[in-house]
């Protein structure tokens, strides 16, 4: 345990002493800003239309504003997250600090724990951004807290798996680039993944559309945590970790 | 404290380290001699558990590398050939790192930074991003970083590569510091390097060992002439190199170019008469009411031993492989 908080603190304080950390929360509050000023004012501006015309009832701030948003901030956190993950191993491998590591009295595992739990650390950092402006609504309105809690979890959830599958991916190259751009695309296409049973009504096609990392979010956004949704998470960050630990252990035997 | 026993690892296409075996004692300081590419790093690296070896069993302080791995890496310092530091960090930051790694406890790591610190030299730079600092203090921050938990053995991957020459001496005096509570081994394809700081050597040449001994036994293994060069004032070549030629034991004289009066000369003695042959030179020209104003042997340094040595394995291997 105390292996893993020291390789997890150190990692903390890499990304904070780095641009990285600043860059990152800097553009995800930018863009997020951009979106919740967009949905926020569209918003105002449909109530008061709907004012002037008398009709319909209240409308719920988090099923026009909140909801929406945290789907553009799942989107932009694929798109963000390789830029965290991509460093994890390639540049221990780089600069052959790996070494260190490697024949320092900790296991495999504390390691790979150690680094994944850094990097959701500052995945964590990066939502807050988020968390920072939808606090506004809760200021000036009185939105449900509850959908905007599982809506964060739906989102850490979904990022600790996209790290940890960042992460198996950076344990195979020393090239930040390389593992970075792979993660990317291997984001993309998870992403993707649901269109298949859009078209296509087989066996295959579904099983294909469940693992798009995309629609297990969606109920999160909208207040509802469903256990397949969790367990989904959970097996996938289980199976990425796994495989990170599993490539360390096979630098030994492959070098 | 160190036991190797038919150790053999092979990578994807060739065999790094074939079948070698030795034995390391307590407090003992070894030299692993060899070219690049030779095996050493590959060696180092199966003992610190970085690479599992393909055959054969390696023990450090009494646990195997493959059953007690994590015993093993308690009890080494490791310094790796580049010097594993993060370049972001600080001096300190950095040995405290380190430390909780390698399992200190807690309380006290703020000292044991400081005696290392001392040790090494790092005391005025304790507190900068080692990322700005020269390549011979990262290297010092990579011995200390190996010390930092007083492992009873250190393992030291070229220690002195790329330093310049007073680098080079600070860091031998430092490894030379740490000889009496720890056993080391330390590679290095610098002769005059483990002939300052190690007891023992062993030489190793594609993979295999060729040599393992003290280092003055290897000494006596050289050859059975020697070459002098001397070096005399106050008299002319001709009467200088015919007293020379004149002396017992020496086979034959090359003048060198003379010049200012003074004759330099190089003298080779016969097969077994090494041992007398520069005290009777000196009294040869002292006699003759020349002054003797250099005497010196050329080459039979550890260098030559180990060039010899390399070479005779290399062009047996020819051998046998013409034979097959």
């Amino acid at each position: 345990m105390r292996n893993i908080l020291t390789i997890c603190s150190k990692e903390i304080k890499s990304y904070f002493v780095s641009p990285i950390a600043y860059l990152l929360m800097g553009l995800f509050g930018l863009i997020f800003g951009y979106f919740f000023y967009s949905a926020t004012a569209y918003f105002v501006m449909a109530g008061m239309r709907a004012q002037m015309q008398g009709g319909g009832g209240p409308m719920s701030v988090n099923e026009y504003v909140i909801a929406p948003l945290f789907g553009n901030a799942s989107v932009v956190g694929l798109f963000l997250i390789p830029l965290i993950s991509m460093r994890l191993f390639a540049e221990e491998k780089r600069s052959g600090t790996i070494e260190l590591l490697m024949t320092s009295p900790i296991t495999d595992w504390e390691i790979v724990l150690g680094k994944f739990l850094g990097a959701v650390f500052m995945y964590l950092c990066v939502l807050a951004m988020a968390g920072a402006n939808v606090a506004l609504l809760f200021i000036w309105g009185n939105p449900d807290w509850r959908p905007v809690l599982t809506g964060f979890l739906g989102l850490a959830l979904q990022g600790a798996t996209v790290l940890s599958i960042g992460s198996f991916i950076s344990t195979t190259t020393k090239n930040q680039i390389i593992a970075g751009a792979a993660t990317f695309s291997i984001c993309l296409l998870l992403w993707v993944l649901s269109w298949v049973s859009s078209y296509n009504e087989a066996g295959w096609a579904q099983v294909i559309a469940y693992c798009s990392i995309l629609t297990h979010f969606e109920p999160f956004s909208k207040g509802i945590i469903d256990t397949k949704d969790v367990v989904f998470y959970l097996s996938a960050i289980f199976l990425g970790l796994f495989l990170t630990t599993r490539s360390i252990e096979s630098m030994r035997w492959r070098a | 404290m160190i036991k190797v026993e038919g150790l053999t690892k092979r990578y994807a296409r060739n065999v790094a380290v074939k079948n070698i075996s030795f034995e390391v004692g307590k407090g003992e300081i070894v030299g692993f001699l060899g070219k690049n590419g030779a095996g050493k790093t590959t060696t180092m690296r199966v003992l610190t558990c970085f690479l599992p070896p393909t055959a054969g069993k390696a023990s450090v302080a009494g646990f195997d590398v493959l059953e007690q791995p994590l015993d093993v890496k308690r009890n080494i310092g490791y310094l790796p050939e580049t010097p594993p530091v993060y370049p972001e960090m600080e001096v300190s930051e950095y040995l405290e790192f380190v430390a909780k790694l390698k399992n200190m406890p807690s309380g006290d790591i703020a000292k044991r930074i400081d005696e290392v610190c001392e040790r090494a030299a790092l005391g005025d730079v304790k507190h900068k991003i080692i990322g700005k600092l020269s390549k011979g203090y990262r290297q010092r921050v990579g011995i200390a970083q190996a010390i930092i938990h007083n492992p009873p053995v250190l393992i030291l991957d070229e220690p002195t590569s790329g330093l310049d020459p007073e680098q080079q001496l600070h860091v031998r005096e430092l490894v030379a510091s740490l000889s009496g509570d720890h056993t080391i081994i330390l590679s290095t394809h610098i002769l005059s390097e483990v002939e300052a700081s190690c007891s023992n050597v062993i030489i190793i040449n594609n993979g295999e060992i060729i040599a393992s001994d003290s280092v003055a036994n290897l000494h006596k293994r050289g050859k059975a002439f020697e070459t002098v060069s001397i070096q005399v004032a106050g008299g002319d070549p001709v009467s200088v190199r015919q007293r020379l030629e004149e002396v017992r034991g020496v086979a034959r004289v090359v003048s060198k170019d003379s010049k200012e009066g003074l004759v330099a000369l190089e003298v080779e003695s016969l097969e077994g008469e090494k041992d007398m042959l520069r005290p009777d030179l000196a009294r040869a020209v002292v006699q003759s009411g020349w002054n003797l104003t250099e005497l010196k042997t050329i080459g039979d340094s550890l260098e030559e031993i180990f060039l010899d040595l390399t070479r005779a394995e290399s062009a047996k291997k020819e051998g046998e492989s013409v034979t097959q």
